[in-house]
């Protein structure tokens, strides 16, 4: 057949960052290594990185979740909120009854977070509310409802028990637990997005929800599924949070949400859906990881790490909305010749 | 080869009332390539939707080899074997081609994995079953449409379809491409696939369709074999109606030329349009949907400047490049869809009348309110706009009083030339009439007009004289005497 667009043949430098965005985030992070450690002797070391690791494991779990819904042209404002909510309760268990195995406590924490993941579904698909507004609505929900719950107060190390506060810092395989299980959420997420229909769903969902409906897929389910799965991440992220920090305060993770969308738009999860790979948004984190670290290494204010991070968000959308134009530009054919 | 027969008896559709399709019926065969024709809101695409379970029919029963069945949604119309490839592709652009094929039904292994090899095996069966070589793992973002549309079609075959409805399939393939289609096309009409084909050209349907059926004004006309009828014979079907003297135009004598077109080009849109429109004239623009009307119109307006070409006003050569320079040329233009672009719904009458003009109403950066109210008002009660008052909100109003409050606004900055893209789409025929007086009236007054309208009634009853485009090229042009529905027609349907 005729083919005035050959369908492999653009090799420009746009549509190799298109296709290989890891590949230029990987070369700007050993960039960034590079100029941090020649600043501070000490960021080059085995323990900073482990230290790096711990930091965006948390981070790295959401940005997934978050990386997941983004995809489907959806945001969850309220992780960080669900998150705080969990971390709280499960905390206040705790206290109660010390003797709780961690599993259970696991377990609580996942089962807490699909509730309030579904509550989010639930407004989406059956309230047909628009998922910014929605999650923005339970942001302040959850988050008032720790106040609630709480009356104000804070759960503190002295309360909870040291088996607890080993499941995120205890060691397995060589490294901290909170990195293992930031590993295998990274690995389920890989697997279900590239290799299980319902994952790969969300893809088709996310470039063309209209072509989606009409090919049989159920959108409502499928968007449904991936706030109710945003919940259990959010679940389990806010148990490890806890066991870290050995605490739980009404402003955990306060403004947390928008360093999961962050991560997630610098690693190439486009807003307009359809495009986001776990490999980019484990590095979105790393890259944000890097230079949180790095700074605070150089003891450089916070402000130039927000002002870093803003930058970087700007550069990644600006980027992708060029390279977007670009791919237009030679799509469009006229009939006018 | 497996027969199949689909067979829709006395299918009828309304929506809020209006009858899309009353008394439909339709026959479709194995081996059997069947062209759906009717002009635009004949209720082609509405009886498309019926066949593949997006609507169903009010009254009316369809069978499927004599059996009963019913199509609640398009999952039901798949697993019957009914597969749509619609004229807005329902493709993945950030799928690759193998998984855009195989979307929804992906093969799997145990554990629930998508088995890809095995994906990728079949697509490329598929694919050179239709004798089409391309990558299976290049994303559709980076094919032509032309590959898109091939993709859809594997994507039917996949399913096994027995019935394929291919909505408008050509109109944005060029003619090698077309070649390509039709050859598949004729390899599947030998497989003993049933095809409904819906296309404007009807110098196509000759090349490819055995029956055709003609819709009008959604009632059903005729079915017949192609070879027993020629090319005025299908016009005359579609158009059928008499136009009855119902359209209020003044004659007017028409002043010197306000605005002179000439040439004007945009890449992917129109080519080489030259017209002139005088004082006291109504120009009508006829031609089908997505002919490059509305396109030029809005070049003329400076919505989305032409590449090539030039624009006089009143002997000026002008250079517009926004609609406000536009205003200041004395031009208005009325748009296609009033609630996206003619109002701001959630305003009120005044605000949205006033909208074109508000430093008028300013000094000193201070908004008078009671003027813009009074004009308001006033422009509002001269186009007996139907609401409780002026600060009712836009929304609120029906088709037809939306529609004149956005001729109210146009016509309070005093146009000299009014361009009016489909100036009574959807709108109640009492309104119609109204807007047509208006229109005619506004003439009188020496206003030059340029309406777009896509009801050969219309445009017949209401032109002085009417320009016909198609495929983005002006192929008519006929004054108030000699213009005919065919002729019109067959400008509108055939590339010059």
């Amino acid at each position: 057949m005729t083919t005035d667009h050959p369908a492999t043949s653009k090799r420009s430098l746009f549509s190799f960052f298109a296709q290989y965005r890891e590949l230029a985030l990987i070369g700007f992070i050993l960039l960034l290594i590079v100029i941090i450690s020649l600043q501070s002797p000490g960021f080059l070391t085995f323990d900073n990185f482990q230290d790096i690791l711990l930091n965006i494991s948390i981070l790295a779990m959401i940005a997934l979740a978050q990386g997941m819904i983004i995809i489907t042209r959806g945001i969850d404002l309220s992780v960080a909120s669900t998150l705080a909510l969990v971390a709280m309760m499960v905390s206040f268990v705790l206290k109660a009854y010390p003797e709780t195995p961690v599993i259970l406590i696991v377990l609580l924490g996942i089962g807490l977070g699909s509730v309030l993941g579904s509550v989010n579904g639930l407004i989406i698909t059956v309230g047909k509310v628009p998922p910014i507004i929605a999650t923005l609505g339970t942001l302040s929900i959850y988050r008032g409802l720790v106040f609630f719950y709480s009356n104000g107060d804070w759960v503190n190390p002295i309360d909870l028990p040291s088996g607890f506060k080993q499941l995120a810092k205890g060691m397995s395989l060589g490294l901290p637990n909170l990195v293992v299980v930031a590993i295998i959420v990274a690995v389920i997420a890989y697997v279900f997005l590239n290799h299980i229909q319902a994952g790969r769903d969300i893809y088709a969902l996310g470039t063309n929800p209209e072509a989606a409906k009409i090919s049989g897929i159920r959108t409502q389910q499928v968007t449904f599924m991936v706030y109710v799965i945003s919940g259990i991440i959010c679940g389990l992220a806010g148990v490890m949070w806890a066991s870290r920090y050995e605490a739980a305060q009404t402003n955990t993770a306060l403004g947390f949400e928008l360093q999961t969308v962050a991560a997630a738009v610098i690693g190439g999860v486009s807003m307009l859906g359809g495009i986001g790979t776990v490999p980019g948004v484990l590095l979105g984190a790393l890259l944000l990881g890097i230079i949180q670290n790095g700074l605070t290494l150089s003891s450089i204010s916070q402000f130039w790490q927000l002002a870093v991070q803003g930058f970087l968000i700007l550069l990644a959308v600006i980027s992708d909305a060029t390279i977007q134009r670009r791919i237009k530009t030679t799509m469009t054919r006229g009939f006018a010749k | 080869m497996n027969e199949n027969t689909l067979r829709m008896t006395n299918i009828s559709k309304s929506f809020a009332g209006v009858h899309a399709l009353h008394g439909v019926q339709l026959e479709l065969h194995s081996g059997e390539v069947h062209a759906l024709l009717g002009e635009n809101g004949a209720g082609k695409s509405t009886l498309v939707k019926v066949i593949t379970g997006v609507h169903q029919p009010d009254t009316g029963e369809i069978y499927l080899n004599d059996q009963r069945i019913h199509l609640g949604d398009p999952r039901e119309a798949a697993a019957q074997g009914i597969s749509a490839i619609y004229q807005e592709l329902s493709i993945f652009p950030d799928l690759d081609i193998a998984e855009n094929i195989f979307v929804g039904r992906r093969p799997t292994r145990a554990g629930g994995l998508v088995d890809w090899r095995r994906m990728y095996r079949e697509a490329e069966a598929l694919l050179s079953s239709l004798g089409i070589h391309l990558n299976l793992k290049t994303k559709a973002r980076y094919l032509s449409i032309a590959q898109q549309q091939m993709i859809e079609i594997a994507r039917a075959l996949s399913v096994n379809a027995r019935i394929l409805v291919m909505d408008e399939p050509t109109s944005a393939l060029t003619l090698n491409e077309v070649a390509d289609l039709f050859r598949i096309v004729r390899r599947l009409r030998e497989a003993g696939t049933a095809i409904l084909f819906i296309s404007h050209r009807l110098e196509e349907l000759f090349e490819i369709a055995d029956k055709v059926t003609v819709l009008r004004d959604g009632g059903y006309v005729d079915t017949r074999s192609m070879d027993g009828v020629t090319q005025e014979d299908l016009i005359r079907m579609m158009v059928g109606r008499t136009i009855k003297d119902m359209f209020p135009k003044k004659e007017v004598e028409a002043g010197e030329v306000i605005l002179r077109v000439k040439n004007l080009t945009r890449k992917g849109s129109f080519k080489d349009v030259s017209f002139e429109l005088r004082k006291g004239e109504i120009l009508g623009m006829a031609g089908l949907v997505g002919a490059g009307r509305t396109e030029v119109s809005q070049a003329i307006f400076g919505v989305a400047p032409a590449d090539e070409g030039t624009i006089e006003i009143e002997g000026q050569s002008v250079h517009i490049t926004n609609p406000g320079q536009a205003m200041q040329h004395g031009l208005a233009l009325v748009p296609e869809d009033r609630q996206h672009h003619g109002l701001v719904l959630p305003m009120d009458i005044t605000d949205n009348i006033t909208l074109p003009r508000l430093t008028h109403f300013t000094s000193r950066g201070w908004l008078n309110v009671k003027d813009a109210h009074g004009a308001a008002y006033q422009a509002a009660t001269q186009m007996q706009v139907k609401a409780t008052t002026v600060w009712q909100k836009a929304r609120e109003l029906s088709g037809g009083n939306q529609q004149k409050v956005v001729l109210a606004k146009w016509l309070s900055t005093n146009p000299r030339i009014l361009i009016l893209d489909e100036p009574t789409r959807g709108i109640d025929i009492g309104t119609k009439a109204e807007v047509h007086h208006l229109m005619s009236d506004l003439a009188a007054q020496g206003i030059a007009i340029l309406m777009i309208s896509s009801e050969l009634p219309e445009v017949l009853g209401m032109s002085d004289r009417i320009l016909v485009m198609h495929e983005g090229q002006v192929t008519g042009l006929f004054s108030r005497s000699e213009a005919t529905q065919e002729k019109i027609m067959l400008a509108a349907t055939q590339a010059v």
